[in-house]
């Protein structure tokens, strides 16, 4: 016999300024089950526990209804609470009457206190009937996977194995270090990004801990949170990384040399069809490209392939084949970092027009002195030198017609490149700075705002209306400065676009593989956007740097450490508890058809062969419950989430 | 339809029986409440697993004990949580349709939405639009069937 007691939070106001909880409570009491109702101004705090806790031993209840916010956010809270006072977690129903009911009717709250009473008892039919349910233990892999390795792989890759885990990370170019390796200098405090990084990059190829998988691709991930099992794509890079030295003699000979675009540069500069993508590359180990090298699209390269002619410790290997490897680890962290938006999208900017109007990622690699103009930052169309640049701010974010955030970095990045010019360039060169604002939010921003900020800078509120190239090859925009309400007409050398940040292009793809959720503006989801940012919809799959949103570097490799510690949480565990919401045959209702076993894609059902009965494997099922609603003979049962309760749920409803 | 008919389901307040599966539309619905985001009270929500797991039997009780409306709601195409549940309701969705409509029953009673978790707004229009559909459609029939 059911003892239902329920309890009502106010919330502060949240629900109580809406809702009439005294009404509520009035209602709750006369339910059929229900012993006790109570109401208290915040249930999920100390006293309110305790306030659910003492109902429960003075008037015996064995079943609990908290009528408050979603159990998206408090339904563990609540079931530690219960399982405190002795009863089975599993025992508690939440009613949703905050994010369901008094946020959302805030003017109508005739209205929203009858729909609080409807889902009041709604939960209370099937409190009545919930089944104490018992977990079992399953053994974790303590193994973790890293996916990406840019600064935030690389960080949560060494803080995982740094915990003597052992970690695979992978990373689908042929080096790691990713967007952080292609900067020159980083904001505020001009540290050579090479510099900070590459002993990172060091520490990850020597760490005892960390099998590196680069040149490859996370193309499968089964299983679920504490042992997931993991396909990974090895692409073929035609060189045998066992024997390779590093030694580039084959990237000279190569017949491709300075014919190919070189990715790493922004298409700026040339590189061979055998190369590695920049002088600090880990591992140190040269790939031939596919798409350009001769002898592999044409099976024809000269009389004989240079490269192979001139590699003494024979490692050129036309005939390697992509190889696909399998790997079991309890945890996952993704950090696949981010694209720019595509600058030629946005016509405005005139991008396409002159190869004057550059990117700020191109400017980068301009002024980096490893870049393909040694650090001399020129014009590109016709190698003359500048005496006047243009940074233009928010292309394409904060806009309406591109991306509607904030890209979080750009403000900054632009103040460092001028920095940067002024340095290189002396004090004769206009620097024009086109800004909407100018966010300088970090540690020691606002600081170096000021630097920049001191009259020899030309600072314009605006956007450009149109970038157009005059007949000279010069850049000429209109701009409307709204600080000082005059219409400008600039000159300009070089214009340097600041483009915001995108999901990766084929982001959606790995949501898929991972089970895990794009927000609107198609970057990773996090749980909760505040509490937890490193968290998303799969258990065991942690999300860290701006895979997840954009971000600066300090912020990438806080979030990639906080990853790293909730994957430890996993990892270091031996065994999880599982989740016992999962499916049930009742053996005397299946009449073993098998369209169950068909049904559920997780292969969490099998016929007996012997009673020829269908069977769960109840550490495979993930309670998914697309059996319950395929079963013919209602023998398949959701447990706490059964067929009976959410019809009672319906009939109350109504 | 009379004109003294229209003006009485103008008036009318549909009520609406919502699935939503846990991973994505009832975190949209949660989304909007966190966001403010205002519609129409008539929709009651039952949290469920996933849209696959949503039994038509589910949908029948509910049209036929009286139900304006039922929204299903999943996670968008290729996104399921469950890998296909979402793919399951929808054909069942669309048998369940036909076997209304076959009954007599409007078929637009049924609504099956991809409601991610970061599409509150997208929820509260929904919950808009169904109102002033159903409001269209008027109450549904069979609760006066079962007065007789």
């Amino acid at each position: 016999m059911a003892r239902i007691g329920v309890f009502i939070c106010h919330c502060g106001t949240n629900i109580g300024g809406v809702v009439d909880v005294d009404d509520l409570v009035k209602f709750s009491s006369e339910l059929d089950d229900v012993v006790y109702a109570a109401d208290y101004k915040y249930m999920c705090s100390d006293p309110g526990g305790k306030v659910i806790k003492d109902a429960i031993e003075e008037h015996d209840l064995n079943r609990i209804v908290v009528t408050s916010c979603s159990p998206r956010m408090h339904e563990p809270t609540f079931q530690s609470v219960i399982e405190d006072a002795g009863l089975n977690r599993f025992c508690l129903e939440m009613a949703n009457i905050r994010e369901h009911c008094s946020w959302v009717h805030k003017d109508e709250k005739e209205e929203a206190t009858k729909k609080a009473k409807d889902l009041v008892a709604m939960a209370v039919r099937k409190a009545n009937t919930l089944e104490a349910l018992t977990s079992f233990q399953k053994d974790v892999v303590h193994d973790a996977l890293v996916i990406g390795a840019g600064i935030a792989g690389i960080q949560a890759s060494l803080d995982l194995a740094n915990t003597g885990k052992k970690v695979y990370l992978v990373e689908r170019e042929p080096s790691i270090g990713g967007r952080m390796a292609q900067l020159d200098k980083t904001f505020p405090t001009l540290d050579c990004s090479s510099c900070i990084l590459t002993p990172k990059m060091m520490d990850v190829a020597r760490h005892p801990n960390i099998e590196l998988l680069t040149y490859s691709e996370v193309t499968e991930v089964d299983g679920s949170v504490g042992d997931f099992k993991v396909k990974v794509k090895r692409k073929p890079t035609y060189v045998d990384w066992e024997k390779c030295n590093g030694c580039g003699e084959c990237g000279q000979v190569c017949r491709m040399k300075d014919k190919v675009l070189d990715k790493f540069n922004e298409g700026l500069g040339k590189r061979s069809a055998i190369y590695v993508p920049f002088q600090q590359a880990v591992p140190l180990k040269y790939t031939i490209d596919p798409s350009k090298c001769l002898m592999l699209l044409s099976g024809k390269c000269g009389d004989s392939p240079p490269c192979q002619d001139v590699c003494e410790l024979g490692a050129i290997d036309y005939q390697q084949e992509e190889k696909m490897i399998e790997l079991n680890v309890g945890s996952i962290v993704v950090a696949t970092g981010y694209d720019m938006l595509e600058a030629s999208d946005m016509y405005e900017y005139g991008y396409s027009q002159s190869p004057d109007i550059i990117t700020n990622l191109e400017f980068e690699r301009l002024i980096s002195s490893s870049g393909p103009t040694s650090g001399h930052v020129h014009r590109l169309s016709d190698g003359e030198e500048i005496k006047s640049v243009s940074f233009v701010l928010c292309a394409g974010s904060r806009d309406m017609d591109h991306k509607e955030y904030c890209c979080r970095i750009g403000c900054m990045s632009a103040l460092k490149q001028a920095y940067l010019l002024r340095d290189h360039m002396g004090e004769d060169l206009e620097i024009n700075i086109c800004y909407t604002d100018i966010r300088s939010f970090g540690k020691g921003y606002e600081e170096f705002y000021r630097r920049i900020r001191d009259g020899k800078s030309n600072f314009i509120r605006g956007r450009p209306s149109e970038i157009n190239v005059k007949e000279d090859g010069k850049l000429i925009y209109n701009i409307f400065d709204t600080s000082t309400q005059k219409l400008l007409e600039i000159n300009s050398d070089i214009i340097v676009l600041v483009p915001p940040l995108i999901p990766r292009n084929d982001s959606s793809e790995l949501s898929r593989i991972l089970r895990i959720t794009e927000g609107a503006d198609g970057f990773f989801l996090e749980s909760h956007p505040k509490l937890k940012p490193s968290d998303t919809t799969t258990d065991g799959v942690f999300i860290a740097g701006c895979c997840q949103g954009p971000k600066d570097i300090p912020d990438v490799v806080a979030q990639a450490s906080g990853a790293a510690a909730k994957a430890m949480g996993i990892i270091s565990r031996e065994e999880l508890e599982s989740d016992p919401m999962i499916a049930w045959v009742d053996p005397d209702m299946c009449v073993g058809c098998g369209v169950c076993v068909e049904v559920c894609p997780y292969s969490a059902r099998e016929l007996n062969e012997v009673t020829g009965i269908a069977e769960v494997d109840e550490i495979l099922c993930t309670g998914c419950g697309g059996c319950i609603a395929a079963c013919p003979s209602n023998a398949c049962i959701h447990k706490n989430m059964t067929k009976q309760q959410i019809l009672r749920m319906i009939d109350e409803v109504i | 339809m009379s004109e003294e008919k229209e003006k009485k389901n103008e008036d009318f307040e549909p009520k609406i029986v919502g699935f939503l599966c846990n991973w994505c539309s009832y975190a949209g619905a949660d989304l909007a409440g966190t966001s403010r985001i205002q519609y129409p009270p008539n929709i009651r929500v039952i949290r469920v697993m996933c849209s696959g797991s949503v039994d038509s039997v589910y949908v029948n009780r509910a049209l036929l004990e009286g139900a304006d409306a039922v929204l299903i709601g999943g996670c968008h195409p290729g996104d399921c949580h469950y890998i296909n549940g979402n793919y399951k309701a929808r054909r069942k969705m669309v048998l369940l349709k036909n076997i209304l409509t076959t009954l007599g029953m409007e078929p637009d009673r049924i609504w099956l939405r991809w409601i991610s978790a970061s599409e509150g707004q997208k929820f509260a229009d929904t919950v808009k639009e169904i109102v002033n559909e159903t409001k269209k459609l008027g109450p549904n029939p069979m609760k006066e069937k079962w007065n007789i």
